[in-house]
């Protein structure tokens, strides 16, 4: 089996995450958003895999559970307040939500 | 009887406050008994006083009442100093004062003010006793302020009226503006003899440096100037005659107007020691009297003719004084009190009989409607234009001759002094004529005025003194030295009677009614009525300025960059306020671009 | 002595007192404020009879700070002086408050609690911290029972305040260290302190963190914006209170503070202070004549007035030091009757400007006589006391600084101005209104001011009496500077 040097998984992680930071910022539809966030949690919890196999330790795959129920968790209470959102003011665009400025 | 020389100011100021706290609670008889009375009081003790003082040889008198002023290393006492030239001046005030009071009395009978009127006219002559009477500069100073104080109460007495409000205003400030070449004066005598102990400072061996000797005096000069209407503080003193007639003849012919020459009476040993100043007194003196009795010659209001006149004759008085003829200027002070106090007073008199009017040229033929005011008004004139025999006479006579002789002052000075004395004669007359001859301008008739005795009785002293007043021998040995009586050619000593009699012919001929006489109205007429443009010179170049000045800076322009400030502030906040937008993507890129730049600027660094 | 801090204690208690008997008995606020002020006065007199008397509680161990107080003559006038404007101050405005006037009665007697504190002071930290708590109150007294504009009046007057007390602060910390620097401990005590002997250099820019946050408060031109508008804006009682003794804190600042601790940097810096003093005395008068508001002319009159204080405190003469407590005691007097009638008149007829006003003499001339004496002592009529004040201010600082003096004394013409000006638009010249005649509450306090006016113009004793300690010790310590 060919290994494949980590740096590309390294990479690879820095392009999920990027892709995900820019979802984050370009994009105006809540549940867009908070889909964006989950790649970056997943690019996080990738590296971490990752770096638990270049130092052949469990700790990386234990991390990287956590991660994944704190994002669970994460969605779970963003997707509420979504539906609030909804129903507040009728659609999901971020934009919408200014009313603290000034 | 020395030791109750306090009373003699004490009656008047008592009586000033018991008026004052009683407002509105006295009957008018009482109201005048006491005004009156407390003046007569005071002028009986000032003769009595005055009699022991002649008796014991006229030495100098002091007597402290209290500590004033604990000035560091030069305690001030409210003390009262008595010798010659202030008891002269008391018996002046008190005397004179007291005849004045009385007139007033019956003059101001009908207004429903005529309490306060005895307030101020009480109060004033405390402040004058005060100010000739104080043995420092600084009493003299409070003397000085309260004469201010009082004459501008009482210019501006029937103040429903806004121009007797003006007019006391600018009285009071023009004098002030001498008050502070006065204080400025006092603030270098006090760092050169430490003391403002009059006695102290007249009697000092200290070396002083004449320069500042010289400004301190000139100073002092100023201040008399502002007081005693003089060039170039003048302006105030016809515009003064908007007050009640007694007013005018208390205080701006008898006794505050002099207190300028006062002032420079009493501190003559510091003038004498500096070179120059006398002569600068003895020209202002004359170029006032001439000055003043150009204007004299234009007017048409009765009492600013006097008020001209007045000015003019305290001209003579600092002529007096700058020709070291110090005791002739007072003489010629205290004749003058009485002649132009009675003149003030039959003024009065003919003013309250024309129905309060004052333009002589409504008046005329009053020798055939009232013989005994029309009397009393030639007896004041003639001693006025110091017809031989009358007290004027003497003390004129006094000062030119002085003139003419003394090295600080000299023929040039003389021949404007009889000038001054043909100008004198010629409006003096042409009051008379205008006043007493010729057809009558109106139409009131006698009955409309009741004469009461009270009008009467109190000018018949002055009429008296007026007329033999020069016989009373001054004794000023102790002040000023022994008196020196300068022998002159014949021709010298009579020239000022010989151009009285010219003025006289020239207004005869020139202003005798034979018909009914109108004001001349040319530019020339207006501008010596006018104050031969003094009032126009000012206004520009001082109230006009300060006026402007005021309006444009009313929101104060300091003030300015404090609302800079605040506006600088305000509109940094609106700018920086515009990236709290509230969109939560503008923050999350604002947050990351910060970390980018901070990650960036770190490893650049490193 | 314990009974020194009551001085403190006892407004703030009686204060919370009238507040909260206020609530249940309407109208029973001022009395039990004008007796506790007289009690107070009365306490505080035979506190001070006796010799200097002090106070010292550790405070802040940790930094050396003490809970110091220090009643000597000076103080005594003063606190005085504070306690009987502030008895004139609740009887001016007995039936003017409308809206929470238990509140008002309240922070009255803090401002009082405040103003006491800053005079007793001897430790430099209690004293800022008196300084800024004096603060509060008045503005709340501006804030909320103030006129049209006193939203911006307080706002204004809390800010300059805070800015320079800001500048005294840093002084005050680096003074501290500074004495660490030499002693080994910090020390913020004022005694102590004046043992110190700091560098040229470093004396001018602490003298000049002090020096700012009193001319603040003197004010002192370019610093006297703050005053026109609080002046003006401020409830009467507020006035009295500002013009009549919150003024006198920065002159006693100085007296205090800036002059006995750093005495050559003073006297170096003496010829720009007299010299703005004079500028604020001409254009304190210039400014007066100006205005068409009653409280507004008088505002600026204070600042011509205190423009005399600055230039008497830096002469360093003794002449001009007793000038200095005179014109403060008479310009306390005289500026708060002036305010008074200013508050009678505006109660009267709802409006503070000139042109409303004419004539009153006619209809008012009790009023009218009053109102004239005060306008003549401020404009400094010999036989009153302002009169003293200025005379010896100019003949001191004179023999110093003739030519600032000298300029100086054209006040006596500016002041006539504006005083006549005054006077002559609001009571003289044809009726323009009618107004009511003074009640008798008002007569009393207002011939009281006169007596207190005349007595003090002829027999100044006492004032200088109870300043001589201050005024030879200040001598002293620049004796040793400049023999």
């Amino acid at each position: 089996m060919m290994s494949v040097p980590i740096e590309h998984g390294f990479v690879l992680v820095a392009l999920l995450w990027a892709i995900g930071l820019v979802g984050l910022l370009s994009r105006k539809n809540t549940l867009f958003m908070l889909m964006s966030m989950e790649i970056m949690l997943n690019a996080g919890a990738l590296a971490f895999i990752l770096a638990g196999s270049l130092w052949q330790q469990a700790d990386g795959q234990v991390i990287y559970i956590l991660i994944l129920s704190i994002a669970a968790a994460e969605v779970g209470l963003g997707l509420a307040l979504l539906i609030r959102l909804r129903q507040h003011i009728g659609d999901l665009n971020i934009d919408k939500l200014d009313e603290m400025k000034g | 009887m020395h030791d109750l020389l306090f009373l003699v100011p004490l009656f008047p100021l008592v009586s000033s406050i018991v008026l004052l706290l009683l407002a509105g609670r006295l009957s008018p008889m009482l109201v005048a008994l006491l005004g009156v009375g407390s003046m007569g009081l005071a002028a009986i003790l000032t003769l009595l006083i005055g009699i022991e003082f002649m008796d014991m040889g006229g030495e100098s008198f002091q007597q402290v009442l209290f500590n004033w002023l604990p000035i560091a290393g030069a305690s001030l006492n409210f003390g009262l100093h008595l010798d010659q030239l202030s008891l002269v001046m008391m018996g002046v005030i008190t005397g004179v004062g007291w005849m004045i009071h009385w007139y007033a009395a019956a003059y101001m009978f009908g207004d429903k003010d005529v309490q306060r009127f005895f307030v101020y006219m009480n109060l004033f002559v405390f402040a004058m006793l005060m100010l000739v009477l104080g043995d420092s500069l600084v009493l003299l100073y409070l003397g000085w302020e309260g004469v201010g104080l009082c004459s501008f109460l009482l210019i501006g007495f029937w103040q429903h009226k806004a121009d007797n409000v003006v007019a006391a205003k600018k009285a009071f400030i023009v004098t002030r503006v001498g008050d502070t070449a006065m204080m400025i004066g006092l603030l270098i005598l006090f760092s050169e003899f430490g003391s403002l102990h009059i006695n102290t400072i007249v009697e000092s061996t200290v070396q002083v440096s004449q320069s500042n000797l010289w400004l301190a005096c000139i100073l002092l000069v100023g201040g008399a100037v502002g007081k005693s209407a003089q060039l170039p503080l003048q302006t105030w003193l016809p515009d003064a005659m908007a007050g009640p007639t007694p007013v005018s003849a208390l205080i701006h012919a008898a006794t505050m107007v002099t207190a300028g020459v006062y002032l420079i009476a009493r501190m003559h040993p510091l003038f004498l020691q500096v070179e120059g100043i006398l002569n600068i007194v003895a020209w202002i003196g004359a170029l006032t009297l001439v000055l003043a009795g150009i204007a004299a010659l234009a007017q048409s209001d009765i009492k600013r003719i006097l008020a001209y006149s007045t000015m003019s004759q305290i001209g003579y008085m600092f002529l007096g004084l700058g020709a070291l003829a110090f005791d002739a200027a007072i003489f010629h002070l205290m004749t003058h009190a009485f002649f132009k106090a009675l003149l003030f007073l039959t003024a009065g008199s003919i003013i309250l009989k024309m129905h309060h009017q004052q333009d002589i040229f409504k008046m005329g033929g009053l020798f055939r409607s009232l013989p005994l005011t029309s009397t009393f008004l030639l007896i004041g004139l003639l001693a006025l234009v110091a017809f031989p025999g009358s007290s004027g006479f003497f003390s004129k006579e006094a000062i030119l001759a002085a003139t003419y002789e003394a090295h600080t002052a000299g023929p040039t000075l003389w021949w404007i002094g009889v000038l001054g004395a043909f100008l004198t004669s010629l409006y003096s007359f042409r009051l008379l004529f205008i006043v007493c001859f010729g057809p009558a301008n109106h139409d009131l008739k006698e009955a409309d005025y009741k004469p009461s005795s009270q009008f009467v009785v109190p000018l018949l002293p002055l009429v008296t003194l007026a007329v033999i007043g020069g016989f009373i021998s001054l004794d000023f040995s102790l002040v000023f030295g022994p008196a020196h009586h300068p022998h002159l050619p014949l021709w010298i000593e009579w020239m000022p009677v010989a151009v009285a009699l010219v003025g006289f012919i020239l207004a005869w001929v020139l202003y005798f009614p034979r018909r009914s006489m109108q004001p001349s109205d040319g530019v020339i007429s207006r501008f010596c009525r006018d104050g031969l443009g003094f009032d126009w010179l000012y206004e520009r170049l001082f109230s006009k300025p300060l006026q402007l000045f005021a309006r444009i800076n009313k929101s104060d322009v300091i003030d300015h960059f404090y609302h800079f400030v605040g506006w600088f502030n305000f509109s940094l906040n609106e700018i920086l306020v515009i990236s709290q937008n509230g969109k939560l993507r503008w923050y999350l890129f604002g947050t990351l671009a910060g970390c980018a730049l901070m990650l960036g600027g770190l490893l650049w660094w490193r | 002595m314990v009974a020194l801090s009551f001085l403190i204690w006892i407004p703030l208690i009686l204060g919370a007192c009238a507040w909260a008997s206020e609530k249940k008995f309407s109208g029973s606020g001022n009395w039990i404020t004008l007796i506790s002020l007289f009690g107070l006065l009365i306490f505080s007199i035979y506190l001070g009879s006796g010799a200097t008397s002090s106070l010292s509680w550790e405070w802040f161990a940790r930094f050396n700070i003490h809970f110091a107080l220090l009643f000597d003559g000076l103080a005594l006038l003063l606190v005085t002086l504070t306690i009987a404007l502030a008895m004139l101050a609740v009887m001016v405005s007995w039936n003017d408050i409308e809206k929470h006037r238990g509140f008002f009665h309240f922070n009255l007697m803090f401002s009082v609690a405040g103003i006491i504190g800053v005079f007793l002071a001897a430790d430099l930290f209690l004293f800022f911290l008196f300084w800024e708590v004096m603060l509060l109150p008045m503005t709340a007294l501006i804030l909320i029972w103030g006129h049209e504009g006193r939203r911006y009046a307080a706002l204004k007057f809390f800010i300059f305040t805070q800015v320079s007390s800001l500048l005294m602060l840093v002084a005050i910390i680096a003074l501290a260290l500074h004495h660490q620097s030499q002693t080994g401990e910090l020390s913020f005590n004022l005694g102590e302190l004046q043992q110190l002997v700091i560098p040229e250099n470093m004396q001018f820019w602490l003298m000049l963190g002090f020096f700012i946050a009193f001319a603040v408060k003197l004010p002192m031109v370019p610093f006297h914006s703050w005053l026109p508008d609080a002046h003006t804006q401020a409830p009467t009682a507020g006035s009295v209170l500002l013009a009549g003794i919150l003024l006198k804190t920065g002159a006693y600042g100085l007296i205090r503070i800036v002059l006995p601790l750093f005495p050559s940097a003073t006297m170096e810096f003496a010829p720009v202070a007299v010299t703005l003093g004079v500028v604020s005395i001409i254009y304190g008068a210039v400014m007066a004549y100006s205005q068409t508001d009653f409280k507004r002319l008088v505002a600026y009159s204070s600042i011509s007035h205190m423009g005399f204080v600055l230039l008497a405190l830096f002469s360093w003469h003794e002449v001009a030091l007793q000038g200095a407590i005179l014109t403060i005691v008479a310009h306390g007097i005289s500026s708060a009757a002036l305010f008074s009638m200013a508050g009678m008149i505006q109660h009267r007829i709802h409006s503070r400007e000139l042109g409303k006003m004419g004539g009153m003499w006619a209809s008012a001339p009790k009023m009218a006589t009053v109102t004239l004496i005060f306008v003549m002592a401020g404009i400094g009529m010999p036989g009153m006391a302002n009169f003293n004040g200025e005379l010896l201010t100019l003949l001191g600082s004179y023999q110093q600084f003739p030519v600032q003096t000298i300029v100086a004394s054209l006040a006596i013409i500016g002041s006539a101005i504006y005083g006549l000006h005054l006077f002559q638009r609001a009571f003289q010249g044809p009726p323009n209104v009618d107004v009511v005649d003074l009640h008798m509450r008002e007569l009393v306090f207002t011939s009281l001011l006169v007596v207190a006016l005349i007595y003090f113009g002829l027999q100044p004793h006492i004032v200088l009496e109870l300043s001589s300690e201050t005024i030879s010790s200040l001598l002293q310590t620049a004796g040793e500077v400049r023999p």
